[in-house]
């Protein structure tokens, strides 16, 4: 950047300075992302894990992740099995890498449905007002009425009755990734919402949304081009803790029994009944519980200094 | 405020009914009650019929929800199965307090079944949320007075490690540490599962040994978000100008801070209490299930894994009529320590 003695000899470059586009919101937020160090700092975990959980796939197959070896139960860690093996003899460390991909699969994805739901009910809500608002509004109390996790159990009994394989790139998921996916997106958005509506509601009477109207702009377009734009900020920092949020959820679903089937592994499920196992093999709670605090934590720190970066005037826990 | 908890009350009454009507369709849905019946030898098909009149399972979902609601003493059900409809129901319904029986402690009320477990869920959450509070008291002012020291950011950094840690991995790792291998090298261990050793006996001794490590993981998860939040109301007060003048006329710094911030600094914790302590009845899955503990949470798990649908529903309706019932006494209390609020 030019000092100002520089400047006044070089009108030129001053000029260009001037008139250099404003920085985009993109360039400020990375800005003050930067300086946030923990944030930085989950930022590379969490691109180390993902590297760890696909790129792991090209040296590791998916066959080698489920094959039963029962000779081999319970095996503590070792050379062949960094990881131990689990109480059907298959190999912990190839699971952690396949269990990676669907966890982090799960977690974008319910997080997506979550957004999707939460920006659909809260722009309708705050943008409409009166009855309409009212009645969704009522209808997310009633969500918020029970613990997330009750809810989600529910309606995973509710879904879990005969669920096919599904085949998807050549390889075989259990058709109860998609019923996770599903679920917890959809017990998920209620905070969502409330945040969106609270931005619909206040940016709804700006002048420049009266500009808008008065030049008879339709009204999807006011609510999606020119009102969510504007409120983009609160919903990129609760999508990206939503995807921390939906591991998590996942996990405690799978640990109660009732999340994602055999054979597709995930970091949640490969913990159901290991705590049975507490006192003869640690290892089989201990590496993919380590991951799933890895992961959370890392995209926790991310969202906070996204927040910070985003939305300065915000700070939560 | 009469009528402003007039109107909450009112209110709420359309809103337990949607969410009981959603969680019943579910329910209803979800479980085959009949399956678990028959234990391990499958239920005879007239059997399952004759039992599947009984239960009302046959009618169809609205005229079910009807009688869960209000009872069906008043309309007759085929019991024989010959068409005619000749017995009166015996069931009173949820709004005249009758929840039904259990399905898989059979004949037993449901308000008994989970009456015996509540105390259990009670104790151990009561616990755990008095030493949130007061532990996230002393820490918010703690940090709050030292705002960006050494002690402040450190702490900072635990406590977001615990907000991040799914409850089961710092139940597990304490678990490992305090009781396996603690025993393996000979110290004094804590006990892992159940809620009292059977040969000692039902000792209040044995009770708090037992709560422990539970109640250490369920304090550690909560403590970050309840610490942080006392520790940004803290600040705020610190900067106000009354704080200043009484650190003008020369009051002791102690004074100033335990008496004349912390009450205010406080107040808006009752929110946060209020709201969460009938989430965590139901919070407690997780945590009852890996340390055995007899609790509601369990209750209900074992309910949606084997059908008990009326055990399942009482648990679901019970958490949820608290929710509201808390929110309506969060805000009579609320608006009773601060003066400033008025609800007309």
């Amino acid at each position: 950047m030019s000092t100002p003695a520089q400047a006044s000899n070089q009108p030129a470059t001053l000029i260009a300075e001037i008139e250099a586009p404003p920085l985009s919101l993109s360039d400020l937020t990375w800005r003050r992302f930067k300086r946030h160090k923990m944030a930085i700092a989950g930022l590379v975990v969490l691109i180390l894990l993902v590297i760890y959980s696909f790129g792991g796939a090209f040296f590791v197959t998916e066959k080698y992740a489920n094959f039963t070896n029962t000779k081999e139960r319970l095996q503590p860690p070792s050379a062949a099995h960094p990881f131990g093996t689990d109480t059907i003899g298959r190999d912990l460390f190839a699971r952690t890498i396949y269990g990676g991909q669907i966890s982090i699969l799960i977690g974008i994805t319910a997080a997506f449905v979550e957004v999707m739901i939460g920006i659909v009910i809260g722009a309708v809500a705050g943008y409409f007002g009166g009855k309409i608002d009212a009645i969704l509004m009522r209808f997310t109390e009633a969500m918020l009425n029970l613990p997330q996790l009750l809810l989600l159990i529910v309606m995973a009994k509710f879904f879990s009755s005969d669920i096919k394989n599904i085949d998807l790139f050549g390889r075989e998921f259990s058709g109860s990734v998609v019923v996770i996916i599903f679920i917890i997106g959809l017990t998920s958005w209620p905070y969502l919402a409330r945040i969106v509506r609270a931005e619909f509601l206040s940016i709804k009477e700006r002048e420049f949304i009266l500009a808008a109207r008065a030049t008879g702009t339709p009204t999807w377009e006011i609510i999606f081009k020119h009102i969510l734009p504007n409120s983009i900020a609160p919903i990129v920092v609760s999508a990206t803790l939503g995807v921390a949020g939906a591991i998590s959820l996942e996990a405690y679903v799978s640990f109660l029994g009732l999340g994602v089937r055999a054979p597709t592994a995930t970091w949640g499920n490969m913990l159901e009944n290991a705590y049975r196992y507490i006192e003869s093999a640690y290892w089989m709670w201990l590496f993919p519980g380590l991951f799933i605090v890895l992961i959370v934590l890392s995209i926790n720190f991310l969202g906070d200094g996204l927040r910070d970066a985003l939305d300065p005037r915000s700070r939560t826990v | 405020m009469t009528k402003y908890i007039v109107r909450r009350l009112l209110q709420a009454i359309p809103l337990l009914l949607l969410v009981s009507l959603i969680l019943f369709v579910l329910m209803q849905n979800a479980t085959d009650p009949l399956a678990t019946m028959g234990g391990r030898t499958p239920t005879k098909p007239e059997d399952r019929a004759r039992l599947t009149r009984q239960l009302g399972l046959d009618k169809p979902i609205h005229i079910q929800y009807l009688y869960w609601l209000i009872g069906n003493d008043w309309a007759k059900t085929d019991l024989d199965g010959d068409g005619i409809a000749e017995t009166y129901g015996t069931r009173h319904g949820v709004l005249r307090g009758d929840f039904g029986t259990s399905i898989v402690q059979t004949g037993r009320p449901v308000t008994e079944v989970i009456g015996e477990r509540l105390p259990n869920t009670l104790i151990l959450m009561l616990t755990s949320e008095v030493i949130i509070v007061f532990g996230a008291l002393l820490v918010g002012v703690f940090s709050a007075l030292r705002q960006y020291s050494f002690f402040d950011n450190l702490l900072t950094g635990i406590l977001f490690v615990g907000y991040s840690m799914p409850i089961f991995f710092i139940a597990l790792s304490t678990m490992y540490i305090f009781s396996v291998n603690f025993k393996r090298w000979g110290l004094p261990y804590l006990p892992t599962v159940g809620m009292f050793d059977p040969k000692v006996g039902e000792t209040p001794a044995q009770i708090i040994l037992h709560m422990i490590l539970p109640v250490f993981s369920i304090s550690f998860i909560s403590f970050a978000a309840y610490s942080r939040y006392i520790r940004s109301t803290m600040l705020e007060v610190l900067g106000q100008d009354y704080i200043r003048t009484a650190r003008s006329k020369g009051l002791p710094r102690r004074e100033i801070t335990f008496i004349h911030a912390l009450k205010n600094a406080s107040l808006p914790i009752v929110t946060v209490v209020g709201l969460d302590l009938p989430l965590l009845l139901g919070g407690a899955v997780v945590t009852e299930r890996i340390f055995a503990w007899p609790g509601m949470g369990r209750l209900f798990i074992d309910g949606i894994d084997r059908g008990d649908t009326p055990v399942v529903m009482g648990i679901l309706m019970m958490i949820a009529i608290s929710v509201v019932v808390f929110q309506i006494l969060t805000d009579i209390v609320y608006a009773w320590l601060d003066p400033r609020i008025r609800f007309d």
